[in-house]
């Protein structure tokens, strides 16, 4: 495991920040945390960064523990943080140049790791600028450039993708799909629905401070359930007959669409739909095309914590 | 974006000594960017010794000569320890913005950063304290120790920059605006340079307010930078003026890396 916590917790006065949350990240993947503003993202993060002292719980970071051996751990990770963590005054060169040099490359080695990373990251025409006068966009991949200084095991992305234009949104993706490939484990928080199921391999979703869900996209969605099954058979003379039974195994209302081709319900779980399927089979009904549309994550969040994911409840630290 | 990413693994560890060269060629690097930043740090000093010299001088000490060579050495007492403030509001800016976050994160030694601060911080002090020594110079200061006495004076003030740095180090640790920081530090520094002898000599004050200006740690600093500028310095005044720098440097040094590693 890349990343495995137990228990960790946190409080900040009376504000249960982290209540106690256990995860598994294995190498080589992209994870998200998944969560509203305030849920505990930034500050399990952070704990996991070695920036905050846990009150509970212990982790590992590629087997080196956070609590024993904090060094041990800085030397394997990298953090982007929510807000751009470079020298607005400086050049984005400069910048990378800084950085280097305090993890040990020397004078002109610095410098040419700086002109790749800033080639790579599409940053080389604006290399001589201050980063104060870089868009959003550039100041989001010269910080990840930052974290790459020296291929980390572990990457912490704290939210990316805010605040960006789809534009940027899109090249950043891109960005991180390319270091996962390149092997990086990367650890990613997020708010939104859309970016964990684009990018992540696995997803947990967090809330007040507790992991609620976790598994990939497909697996949340099929926790939650409530997916819709569509069935269309071979004699739509039969359809009939057909939603009868859908609708006495299932407990749902069946339609039928416009054109009298298909029949769709609503189901609870996966199983229930398999078994309604093949009650259909064994009752002699010819089936010649099903789909079971997966539920949005959004309708996921909706239905793991009662409340749409944009719904903020004040903001934790 | 067609790049692939290769492993890049990481170099020799550095010492601690080129960690903080290197947060020290950060502050060079922000003089080279924000050349500004100089004006905020010698303009004060500099009204400071037009206005007192000019306006009070004459009644003050018979003339604007003989109170320049007064005042100087006083006001390059109370630059040093303004500017001791900007550092703070840089560290609680750095802190705001998430940059050492990042330094945080990173394997190396974690006092560097501080040591960095204080290579800026020297840098300051001496830029700044040569422009109103050259100000002084034209207006007709002459240092009667000549260049020994005047580098010995910047050597106390570079100690009283480094002790008295660490007050506004803790302070921009603690509080996370660097508007507060200024105003927590300049409330404190206010009466510590007035009620000194920076400006006039303490023997007019009323008893109650030269006890206390002779008591200020400020007041021994003062006496010792205007003792080796002008040839008058003892052994004695130059170590109790190192006293107060010591004592904060011992106390505050430790308690930053506390906070330092606790935010």
């Amino acid at each position: 495991m890349a990343v495995a916590a137990r228990g960790l917790s946190k409080s900040f006065g009376h504000l249960k920040a982290v209540d106690g949350i256990d995860l598994d990240v294995p190498e080589g993947e992209i994870f998200a945390i998944l969560g509203p503003n305030g849920a505990g993202k930034t500050t399990l993060m952070r704990m996991l960064a070695t920036l905050i002292v846990p009150d509970g719980g212990t982790a590992t970071i590629l087997g080196r523990d956070l609590a024993q051996d904090p060094a041990g751990v800085r030397s394997q990770i990298a953090l982007t943080g929510q807000f751009a963590s470079l020298d607005e005054d400086l050049t984005g060169r400069e910048n990378l140049i800084l950085l280097a040099r305090l993890w040990g490359f020397s004078r002109a080695g610095s410098k040419a790791r700086a002109a790749e990373l800033l080639d790579a990251f599409d940053l080389a025409d604006a290399a001589t600028r201050q980063v104060k006068d870089y868009s959003g966009g550039m100041r989001r991949r010269l910080d990840i450039a930052a974290s790459l200084i020296v291929t980390p095991g572990v990457l912490f992305l704290d939210e990316p993708t805010t605040g960006l234009d789809p534009t940027a949104r899109q090249k950043v993706w891109r960005l991180i799909r390319q270091l996962a490939e390149s092997g990086v484990t990367i650890l990613l928080t997020t708010q939104y629905l859309e970016e964990a199921d684009q990018l992540a391999r696995r997803i947990a979703v967090i809330d007040h401070g507790r992991k609620i869900a976790e598994g990939t996209s497909r697996e949340l969605k099929a926790e939650v359930g409530a997916g819709f099954l569509s069935v269309a058979l071979a004699d739509p003379s039969r359809l009939d007959a057909a939603a009868a039974l859908l609708a006495d195994s299932l407990g749902h209302e069946v339609n039928r669409n416009a054109e009298d081709t298909h029949l769709s319900v609503m189901v609870d779980t996966p199983a229930a739909a398999n078994a309604a399927l093949s009650a259909l089979i064994e009752a002699g009904f010819e089936v010649t095309d099903f789909e079971m549309g997966a539920p949005s994550l959004e309708e996921v969040f909706f239905a793991l914590t009662g409340r749409p994911a944009d719904d903020t409840e004040g903001d934790a630290p | 974006m067609t790049k692939s990413f290769t492993r890049v693994e990481r170099p020799t560890p550095p010492g601690p000594l080129s960690n903080a060269l290197t947060f020290g060629w950060r502050a060079v690097l922000k003089f080279k960017h924000v050349p500004e930043q100089l004006f905020d740090l010698v303009m004060t000093p500099i009204m400071f010794t037009l206005l007192f010299t000019f306006v009070f001088g004459g009644a003050l000490a018979g003339s604007t000569g003989n109170y320049l060579q007064y005042l100087l050495p006083g006001i390059l007492v109370q630059t040093v320890l303004f500017n001791a403030v900007y550092s703070g509001m840089g560290l609680s800016t750095d802190l705001s913005k998430g940059l050492f976050d990042r330094f945080r994160s990173l394997p190396i030694w974690s006092l560097a950063p501080f040591a960095g601060l204080i290579v800026g911080d020297f840098l300051r002090h001496l830029i700044a304290g040569g422009i109103i020594l050259g100000i002084g110079l034209a207006l007709g200061y002459r240092a009667d120790s000549g260049l020994i006495g005047v580098v010995g004076a910047f050597l106390v003030l570079l100690a009283v920059g480094f002790g008295f740095g660490w007050c506004f180090i803790v302070l921009g640790l603690l509080v996370r605006t660097p508007t507060t920081v200024m105003t927590l530090g300049f409330t404190v520094l206010f009466p510590l340079v007035f009620a000194s002898n920076v400006m006039v000599d303490p023997a007019t004050m009323p008893g109650w307010l030269e006890a206390f200006v002779r008591a200020n740690p400020v007041t021994w600093i003062v006496t010792a930078v205007r003792g080796l500028m002008d040839g008058t310095v003892t052994a004695g005044a130059v170590g109790l003026a190192l006293l107060a720098p010591a004592v904060l440097a011992l106390i505050l040094m430790p308690l930053s890396l506390r906070l330092y590693r606790r935010s």
